[in-house]
């Protein structure tokens, strides 16, 4: 087994120490150290994009990323987004407009709408929101609802004029 | 029943927001993998890297070696320590955990290892040798029935599996008075239903007890679950299988059998918990559940007036190294094989081949979603043989509303519908006269415009023969297909569901159950809780499949309430000094009729039915609870020469979808102008779950008509082995749906309710092929084969156009 590394990586506005080995992924590190099980493995394949978390505010397939990689850095996973217990307005739209079925995406494609808003605010066209979404599958909605909520989840979160 | 269809439904119809939902948007799904147990180690599977050889030795010693590996088992193991797996399969095709003395596709399992993670699991699997020799693989299924081909089961003699002719009403002399005939060859791939989250399971051993939990994300077929102890030879009474949420299955969890079963042996062999879940390409090369891959030639009849007669079917299914469910998707085909047209007499060949590929399963449409491609694509070549437009060829054979119930051919019944009703809300939902008059428009100036329609059925909620009929003397005649519900009233006065399967894969039970609950007792939905029984407490259910749950849950909600409500009223009439009779449900009470002021809430009863006992009736127990198990409502035996195949399938909605395309002929890439889509499955119990599924379903279809094939090269190998060969639609490659309802209640079903978990891939394939090839009519393109990829499209119009690009 290969010689562990020291790491402090900031999850969710939480500052974790840890020693992991050089292969962990950062997908595994989240899901078996630090037991934030709200990050899914499609494919572990970097395709499907079910394991998508933000590092530094950046859209990242945390399968593809070590855990050695996020030392020194901040990670938001869904757990983050709204962690007093209220939902968060993406969170609210996804489920008043039926954005998901199994949920096993909606993790992944919560944080990827969510990195979208802080570049468009105004979510922008339909076309823009699909490739915005576009590397995150999703095998149960067809993507119509999840459109329709992240445009819902913009009208909620734009500032009151 | 009574009682509800008199008045006006109050939650049954509503479009609530789903109950299941909120765990999932905060990632606190606890499906499989999100699940530890204390001391629980980790697989990993070893596969085979050919399609076909000879196992001669395998050494597991530096595997063993290599620390933090608790267990390295194989297919000696398996041998001695188990049964084969369950199969419906007739004659000797047995499928072990682990192969044992030879492989019969590429991924098959080999050798398991338990180690302390998944890293460590993988290494030591990188360590197990095994000698091989190679055996010549036969992949082609014409190949494989071919004299002398290399055989897959040599027990069996020969790599057919299954053949025979049905013949149902006078076909010959249909085609012979017929004026017309159109025949065609017609190729659907194999595909998967390839669900985000792969299976998984975890087996926990109790040594001191015996007793065999399993976690796992698929528990169908409660009554069936005796079949997953025989294979592990233990006591079926010890065997407890904890269903877990289930991150999209679409059939491909259904009776999911090999990974629990997994799960459950390490755990037996390794003497501590074990999970095992597999990876994306354990999943694509091994889940047992790819889609049908078939070859058709098809004869359809019909006279100059465009009345459709007659059908000829000849199919050669390659089902794979194994049949773990016979010949079930052609059953499937059979429940509505004409479509919802009046022809009148139907010849079905199946011939049943095995390969050396990993074994066909369900997947959205079960092999009926083939047969609506299948046939759609004939009625299309008879409208333009004919010159006639295509959705008024579909008018006028289609099943009229007064001929209800319906029986079509091969025996099975058509409950209710009204298909032009269907039909004429689509085209106007479409616009078709305007997409008409632009096809024609651009057509002059050149470019490529195509309408697309299909008109097909969605047959709903199976019983069980569909498995056997097949067959003259089948090995497991099975005819039970029930679903259960417990309702239990909590001293509180608050409800608690239990389901009796797993229910929960991405479709909506929780909230299909909350719903139906509320409208029984009328009581406010936040009041409900729904939970899921283990195996061992199980009563017998079914779960999801063949768009069943909603039908038949609502039947075995509806059974329970009523003995529920039952007691219930004996209870209030006893302390209000009334006639049950004289009671009624209303807004969380039990109130005299006519006299509203007279009424105990449910919970002043529930109350007294937990600690009251004096103040109860004499003949009434202590507490507040029903079950009720709800058996296929119709459902009855095949005939004995099989010329009449009972009623199996009954509940049968129907949809039309119509697709607008532009084809750029120099790419072969195309743009969709408009998608609309009108659904009848009966009552609708919520709109906008529905919605969803035949949103995503369609979406489904239109990933098997233009991305998805799993392809195998000549030596079996599989060419598509992750996402980035096998294309799963993104949000970019699919349309915008527009989607309405027609409701045509079904008379054998609780509220009327038919099934609607799959139409929206029963569908798509006919539509997106109809339209693109009505796009590439200046080329006389006719589209027999999918998946239909930009290449194909540009290959076909060079032909078209006499090799020049």
């Amino acid at each position: 087994m290969a010689e562990k590394h020291a790491i402090t990586v900031t999850v969710n506005g939480r500052l974790y120490r840890a020693e992991v080995e050089p292969r962990r992924t950062l997908a595994d590190f989240l899901r078996e150290d630090l037991n934030l099980v709200g990050t899914h493995l499609g494919c572990e394949h970097g395709v499907c994009g079910n394991c998508t978390v933000l590092v530094d505010g950046k859209s990242t397939r945390s399968c593809l990323m070590f855990a050695v990689q996020a030392d020194g850095r901040e990670v938001l996973t869904v757990e983050g987004l709204a962690p007093n217990g209220d939902l968060h307005p993406l969170q609210r739209a996804f489920w008043e407009h039926h954005a998901l079925q199994c949920g096993f995406c909606t993790p992944a494609m919560l944080l990827t709408a969510y990195e979208y808003l802080t570049t468009r605010p105004d979510a922008g066209t339909d076309e823009e929101i699909r490739e915005a979404i576009s590397g995150v599958l999703c095998r149960c909605t067809g993507y119509q609802n999840i459109v329709t909520a992240i445009r819902a989840a913009a009208k909620q979160m734009a500032p009151s004029p | 029943m009574a009682e509800v269809a008199t008045k006006r439904p109050r939650w049954i119809g509503k479009s609530m927001p789903r109950v299941e939902d909120l765990r999932f948007l905060r990632g606190k799904g606890r499906y499989i993998d999100d699940l530890k147990l204390p001391n629980m180690a980790h697989a990993a599977i070893l596969r085979s890297p050919y399609a076909h050889a000879r196992i001669v030795r395998i050494d597991t010693s530096a595997a063993e070696r290599l620390p933090g590996v608790y267990k390295v088992v194989t297919g000696k193991d398996v041998a001695e320590r188990m049964n084969p797996l369950p199969t419906f399969a007739v004659g000797p095709i047995y499928q072990h955990l682990l192969a044992v003395d030879k492989v019969r596709y590429a991924g098959e399992a080999v050798a398991a290892v338990v180690a302390e993670n998944r890293y460590i699991a993988e290494d030591a699997c990188d360590l197990i040798e095994v000698e091989y020799e190679p055996l010549p693989p036969v992949v082609d299924p014409f190949e494989a029935m071919e004299p002398g081909a290399p055989l897959v089961h040599e027990a069996l003699g020969s790599n057919i599996a299954y053949s025979r002719t049905f013949t149902f009403g006078d076909v010959e002399g249909d085609f012979a008075n017929a004026d017309h005939v159109v025949s065609a060859r017609l190729r659907w791939p194999r595909s998967s239903a390839m669900p985000m989250e792969t299976n998984g399971a975890i087996g926990d051993y109790d040594e001191g007890t015996g007793t065999l939990t399993i976690y796992a994300n698929s528990m169908n077929f409660t009554y069936f679950q005796w079949l997953i102890a025989t294979s592990l030879k233990i006591p079926a009474s010890k065997l407890k299988v904890v269903p877990i949420n289930a991150g999209g299955s679409f059939g491909s969890k259904f009776f999911m059998h090999k990974v629990p079963t997994m799960a459950g042996f390490l755990s037996m062999v390794a003497g501590r918990p074990v999970k095992y879940v597999e990876d994306r390409i354990d999943h694509i090369l091994n889940n047992d559940h790819c889609g049908s891959d078939r070859y058709y030639d098809v004869s359809l009849a019909f006279d100059n007036d465009g009345t459709l007669r007659s059908l000829k079917i000849d199919c050669v299914d390659d089902y794979g190294a194994y049949l773990q469910f016979g010949t079930g998707t052609h059953g499937n085909a059979l429940a509505q094989v004409v479509g919802p047209y009046r022809i009148q007499s139907v010849q079905y060949k199946l011939t049943a081949v095995l390969t050396n590929k990993n074994q066909q399963g369900a997947y959205r449409g079960f092999g009926s979603e083939v047969n609506n491609w299948v046939l759609e694509r004939m009625v299309d070549l008879a409208a333009r043989k004919l010159g006639m437009d295509r959705a008024e060829i579909r008018r006028k054979n289609f099943i009229r509303p007064e001929q209800f119930p319906y029986k079509i051919p091969t025996g099975n019944i058509y409950d209710s519908g009204n298909y032009e009703g269907v039909l004429d809300k689509a085209l106007k939902l479409v616009d078709y006269e305007y997409w008409v008059g632009e096809r024609e428009r651009a057509r002059q100036e050149g470019r490529y415009l195509g309408i697309g329609i299909v008109t097909a059925q969605e047959r709903s909620v199976f019983s069980s023969t569909e498995f056997w009929f097949w067959f003259d003397q089948p090995s497991f005649p099975v005819t039970s297909s029930p679903e259960s519900a417990t309702i239990t009233i909590d001293p509180t006065g608050k409800f608690v569901v239990t389901l009796h399967s797993l229910a929960f894969w991405g479709n909506s039970p929780e909230t299909v159950v909350t719903q139906v609950v509320a409208e029984e007792f009328d009581v406010d939905p936040s009041d409900i809780v729904v939970t899921y029984a283990d195996s061992q407490h199980a009563l017998p259910g079914t779960g999801p499949g063949g768009s069943r749950f909603t039908v038949m849950v609502t039947g075995a909600l509806v059974g329970a309430s009523a003995r529920l409500k039952e007691k219930i009223k004996k209870i209030a009439a006893h302390e209000l000094e009334v006639s049950p009779d004289d009671l009624e449900f209303s807004e969380g009470k039990v109130r005299v009729k006519g006299s509203p002021d007279r009424a105990l809430t449910l919970d002043q009863i529930a109350l007294k039915a937990y600690m009251f006992r004096l103040d109860l009736p004499e003949d009434i127990e202590s507490g507040l609870e029903a079950s009720y198990t709800y058996d296929h409502p119709y459902t009855t035996l095949p005939s004995a020469d099989r010329k009449d195949l009972g009623v199996f399938y009954p509940f049968v909605g129907h949809a039309c979808h119509i697709a607008v395309v532009e084809v750029d002929p120099e790419t072969g890439q195309f743009t969709y102008h408009k998608y609309a889509a009108v659904h009848d499955c009966g009552t609708v119990v919520n709109p906008m779950t529905l919605h969803g599924h035949i949103t995503g379903g369609a979406v489904q279809g239109l990933g098997t008509a233009l991305f998805e094939e799993y392809v195998y090269d000549e030596s079996g190998q599989m060419l598509t082995a992750s996402f980035m060969d096998y294309l799963v639609p993104t949000a970019m490659d699919v349309p915008r749906f527009d989607i309405d309802h027609q409701e045509t209640p079904s008379p054998y079903t609780p509220y009327g309710i038919k099934g609607g978990g799959e139409g929206g891939r029963m569908m798509s394939p006919g539509a997106i092929t109809a339209a693109l090839e009505d796009a590439l009519e200046p080329f006389g393109v006719r589209i027999t084969e999918l998946p239909i990829t930009p290449s194909k499209i540009v290959g076909w119009i060079q032909q078209a156009r006499g090799g020049q690009a």
